[in-house]
């Protein structure tokens, strides 16, 4: 005799297994995720699966978010730094629909954050997930193109090769001119792609309170940064490890040190640097601070009347 | 190889024995025994088939001989069968103490990366960090094989198949081997840059006091190079002795044959 299943209070209108992917799936994924954490920068295979959305757009990121929420958890999806992005929102919806959480913009309020290419400007706090959408987790690939190979350089520590990509760099350009998904050491062991973020983030992953999680769906690799560890930007002793810096400063919000987005405005050339962060962008603002094109408001009609050139 | 009496003969830098190899019910090599002692140049000569390619990939350690030792002289931990090593052990002492010129420049070279940054890369592979230096000595060595060090930066497609073969030479030596291993380095180049090519090779050698293992098709190559020579047939060693004692006046009939048919102008 089998014991009826109780049937959910919601059942009529919930679709899906809460959270989409199914108990098994979910286990197995934490299950990596725990592997993941316990050796910083190793890349666990996982039994990546179908989503709802193609590779390349978060896949990854989505099954770890989604093996890790709760309903108590405050979910924020940022895509290079924006909430507002087609990706970002339907991102976030997509959760608020499948797990019932509460879906916030607020970096601090967040329980976790999932990003593709930034890090959020203001410092995470303990108890905080960041989930970061992998294309390409393996750091030597494109030297490398046998994964049996990488799996032997990873698992003996030989890790010349990757410094072969920034001579090329210093030879080209006279300097590491690599911006994003630049090679990180994880507590002197693994050799880690950071995911595409801009290597001006790279700094704030070393000693970080939170948990940052890395998922490569099509590539099928889960890895992971526990909070306060030891991550190292690789670098040659005459060429050191330097982030990018602006002589501009952010038009709305005036901010100096944030990671500023170029914006073409017209054809003559015109142009604009944002906060690529729009949180900590909006927030600046909502305290006051103003940059040099803050206040506009956007005259349409007189954008209509003038054809364009 | 006679001990010349009065004369204590060094150690050997590399001593193999019993070395064969089947793929299958198919024979690559059998029973090959020799040894190799610093600064010596071993030429393997055969036709096509003969197994020399095996033997080389066997003793470089690229290909697990189906039986038999292979002990070199490592700095870590002396005269040791490299198969016994662990495979880290294995792969790090392939990395410090040998060079491997491919025939195929391709094969040698990251044809991805400068020329300068596939000479530069075995430095690194070795530990150092230090850009200035390793370009420095990129830059001797593009010289000492007497390429245009401006082009220092150029993709390796963009040099001809001899100026390749001379990157690759660079990039085998730079990091001071012991033992350089020679798969037909001269095998796809016409004939007045193989002069060259050799010439180049035997001058190095010679300057380094490098101990080379070079396989050959091409009897020229083996007189010009090797001190010493085994000729292979049907995946056996037929005969070995002194380059000039084997081809001047070879025993074996196969050896006599091979010997004849290289074409006189």
């Amino acid at each position: 005799m089998s014991t009826p299943v109780p049937a959910r209070a919601n059942a009529p209108e919930r679709y899906y297994n809460y959270a989409y992917l199914d108990e098994q799936t979910k286990r197995m994924i934490r299950r990596s995720i725990l592997k993941a954490l316990a050796i910083p920068g190793y890349q666990v295979p996982f039994g990546s699966r179908e989503m709802p959305v193609p590779y390349g757009w978060g896949t990854g990121g989505i099954q770890l978010t989604a093996a890790i929420i709760g309903p108590d958890d405050v979910y924020k999806c940022i895509d290079q730094g924006a909430d507002d992005t087609t990706n970002a929102v339907s991102i976030r919806r997509f959760f608020a629909n499948v797990a019932d959480v509460a879906t916030t913009e607020d970096t601090a309020e967040a329980t976790i954050i999932q990003t593709r290419h930034r890090i959020p400007e203001k410092p995470l706090k303990e108890g905080q997930v960041l989930v970061y959408q992998v294309p390409q987790p393996e750091p030597l690939r494109g030297l490398e193109a046998r994964e049996t190979e990488t799996r032997a350089m990873h698992a003996y520590e030989e890790y010349g090769l990757q410094y072969v990509s920034l001579y090329e760099n210093v030879s080209a350009y006279g300097r590491i001119a690599a911006t994003a998904g630049y090679p990180v050491m994880v507590e002197e062991r693994y050799l880690m792609s950071p995911s595409p973020i801009p290597k001006f983030d790279n700094p704030k992953m070393a000693q970080n309170e939170a948990v940052m999680l890395f998922g490569a769906g099509r590539e099928k690799r889960i890895y992971a940064v526990p909070p306060f560890t030891r991550v190292r930007s690789l670098d040659f002793e005459d060429y050191p490890f330097e982030t990018q810096t602006w002589e501009e400063t952010c038009a709305l919000c005036g901010a100096k040190d944030s990671y500023l987005d170029e914006v073409i405005l017209d054809d003559a050339g015109d142009k604009m640097f944002v906060c690529s962060d729009s949180h900590h962008c909006a927030e600046r603002r909502a305290a006051g601070h103003v940059g040099p094109m803050a206040g506009h408001t956007l005259d349409q009609d007189a954008a209509l009347k003038e054809p364009a050139q | 190889m006679n001990a010349i009496p009065g004369r204590i003969a060094p150690a050997p830098l590399l001593s193999v024995e019993g070395l064969t190899k089947w793929y299958g019910h198919v024979l690559g090599c059998r029973d090959v025994a020799f040894d190799l002692r610093p600064g010596e140049v071993l030429g393997i000569v055969g036709e096509s088939g003969s197994g020399k390619t095996t033997l080389l990939n066997c003793i470089s350690g690229k290909l697990t001989p189906t039986s038999g030792e292979v002990r070199f002289d490592t700095r870590r931990f002396g005269l040791t069968d490299i198969y016994g090593l662990s495979e880290p052990d294995r792969r790090r002492m392939q990395r410090e103490e040998w060079g491997f010129v491919h025939q195929n420049p391709r094969d040698g070279l990251r044809m991805r990366v400068s020329g300068g940054a596939n000479v530069a890369e075995p430095l690194m592979n070795l530990g150092s960090r230090h850009y200035g230096n390793m370009r420095q000595a990129t830059i001797d060595w593009l010289d000492r094989v007497e390429l245009d060090t401006r082009r220092i930066d150029d993709k390796p497609r963009n040099f001809s198949g001899g100026m390749q073969q001379r990157i690759q030479v660079a990039r085998n030596l730079i990091h001071g081997p012991r033992l350089v291993f020679m798969d037909e380095p001269t095998g796809g180049l016409d004939v007045s840059v193989q002069a060259r090519l050799l010439d180049l090779l035997r001058e190095l050698v010679r300057d380094l006091g490098l101990a080379v293992i070079i396989v050959t098709h091409d009897m020229a190559v083996a007189r010009l190079m090797a001190d010493r020579l085994m000729v292979m047939k049907g995946g056996e060693v037929v005969e070995t002795g002194l380059t000039d004692q084997v081809l001047d006046d070879p025993q074996h009939p196969y050896t006599q044959l091979l010997v004849s048919s290289v074409l006189q102008i």
